[in-house]
């Protein structure tokens, strides 16, 4: 798999470590009160969809960036991929 | 009617014209008091044992293929009980004497062959953690025994012990492990339980679960609504999706794992043999093709089918370990979709629907788990109460922090 880094262009997948769900950049509030059940469901539940996943991947071969790439399950297919730092910035 | 010695030689003379299917093909019915999802090995095994020791009737296994066309005819046949943790190891044990008896169990030649499996260790440290290991498969019943490097150059000369990063110290030896014709396993279990009225129905789909006031009523399938008492999902590869339909997240992430079969060669490996310094296994199949996989490919993946830089890394391996097997040219290689749980370990449990019952999340370790998996769900479907060597596979685990991870690595599925 090629993924098409947003600043290097496309960088082989070997050169990535993959973490999971693009989902686990938004942790819970670790004050709320429902904490320890919202932490639970943060750490261990997941939709893992057949289909469109963006997922959270490390450039630690490259300029070890995080990216979110959406690629299809599926497939193979990747879709996109977009820096995490400017997702995280999108989301705020 | 029955297999036998004498069954044969009677075929063999007359034109072989008595030989019939070994399950009719019935249309479903209305209503049944069970209905198990998913019509692979783990499905077929739940349905017999409720059938046979549990002494249930009006059950269906709905599958939306054909019996056995998933994961329990991709794997690498592998069985053995050689597990570290008292959570893992009681339940695999169980499953090993259950593949010791199977074949006249289910009046079915399903190929069980205890040619042993030999995990190898290339340290003093990795030596320790096998003899624990070990000590820990006596205690649950299961034989294993520590072999030298010695011991090793008279049974398998053809491994590279003086690899000069990897040599090879000795290993931790199962002499009860082996292993066994997979789709054999699926037919046996299938037959055994369309003998005892179980009725498998294949090309039919779940679409959805008919749920009121949080008990299961039925099942919506594509060839209509199946009424049911009980529901046992077991579609390993695919929990996440069929349990969505229950309004389910699960603790699973699909991930696809490769394995790759050799031209046939003449005999040449005994049994199975692991790789301790990287990942990758292998035995040799009774048509001669050497069978072997390591990891998996490590994203999520529903595609059963992999990429090139594992298929690169398992043959690293290969060729690490045993430098003949360069010789050997590639037949096939082929993928399947694993459910890779948080910690590692299955699931066989009830779920907060009433009448609502899961078996999943066994990683790439399903297939040796077969007997066990079918029984220990029929032991939960037919009593309400968890088989005693499954006690420890329920959801709740990693909420109450009770996690059972053999390799320590924490909630990445991929690291498993």
């Amino acid at each position: 798999m090629l993924i098409p880094h947003p600043l290097l262009g496309l960088r082989d997948a070997q050169e990535f470590t993959y973490l999971g769900d693009a989902n686990m950049m938004a942790r819970p509030d670790p004050t709320g009160p429902d904490a320890e059940a919202a932490f639970c469901d943060y750490v261990f539940l997941r939709d893992n969809p057949a289909g469109v996943h963006r997922e959270l991947w490390f450039h630690e071969q490259g300029d070890r960036s995080w990216l979110v790439v959406t690629r299809n399950t599926v497939t193979h297919e990747i879709l996109s991929a977009e820096l995490a730092t400017d997702v995280a910035r999108k989301d705020a | 009617m029955g297999f036998s010695g004498f069954r044969v030689i009677k075929e063999a003379l007359t034109g072989h014209k008595g030989w019939g299917t070994l399950w009719r093909n019935p249309e479903p019915q209305a209503e049944y008091d069970i209905v198990i999802v998913g019509g692979g090995g783990h499905g077929l095994a739940t349905a017999y044992y409720l059938a046979s020791v549990y002494k249930q009737s009006r059950i269906a296994v709905l599958e939306k293929g054909w019996l056995g066309s998933g994961n329990i005819g991709r794997n690498t046949t592998i069985i053995r009980s050689n597990y570290l943790l008292p959570g893992n190891q009681p339940f695999y044990e169980f499953s090993m004497k259950l593949w010791e008896n199977q074949e006249q169990d289910l009046n079915f030649n399903s190929m069980v062959s205890q040619r042993s499996i030999l995990n190898l260790f290339h340290s003093d440290g990795q030596r320790d953690a096998y003899r624990r290991r070990g000590n820990a498969m006596h205690l649950s019943g299961a034989d294993g025994q520590l072999l030298s490097q010695d011991d090793l150059r008279q049974m398998v000369p053809f491994l590279n012990f003086d690899n000069a990063r990897f040599p090879i110290k000795g290993a931790l030896m199962q002499k009860r492990a082996g292993t066994a014709r997979h789709d054999g396993v699926a037919w046996g279990y299938a037959r055994g339980a369309d003998q005892r009225g179980v009725d498998l129905i294949q090309n039919c789909e779940v679409t959805g679960f008919r749920i009121e006031n949080g008990t299961i009523r039925g099942v919506e399938t594509s060839r209509g609504y199946i009424g049911a008492k009980k529901v046992g999902v077991a579609v390993a590869g695919s929990s996440s999706r069929v349990m969505a339909m229950a309004g389910m997240r699960l603790p699973i992430e699909s991930h696809v794992l490769q394995a790759f079969v050799s031209e046939g060669l003449k005999p040449t490996i005994p049994g199975v043999i692991t790789f301790g310094a990287g990942h990758f296994y292998v035995s040799q199949s009774d048509k001669g093709g050497l069978v072997f996989g390591g990891d998996i490919d490590g994203y999520n993946s529903y595609a059963q089918r992999g990429n090139l830089p594992v298929v690169e890394d398992v043959i690293e391996g290969g060729m690490a370990l045993m430098p003949m097997i360069g010789r050997a040219r590639l037949l096939r290689s082929w993928g399947g979709i694993m459910d890779m749980s948080m910690d590692g370990s299955p699931i066989i449990d009830k779920t907060h629907i009433d009448g609502l019952y899961f078996n999943g999340g066994w990683c790439y370790g399903g297939f040796k788990a077969t007997p066990a998996s079918g029984y220990a769900f029929a032991h939960l479907l037919a009593t309400d109460t968890p088989h005693n060597t499954a006690t420890a596979f329920r959801f709740d685990r990693f909420s109450r922090g009770h996690v059972i991870d053999e390799k320590g690595v924490g909630a990445q599925p991929n690291l498993h």
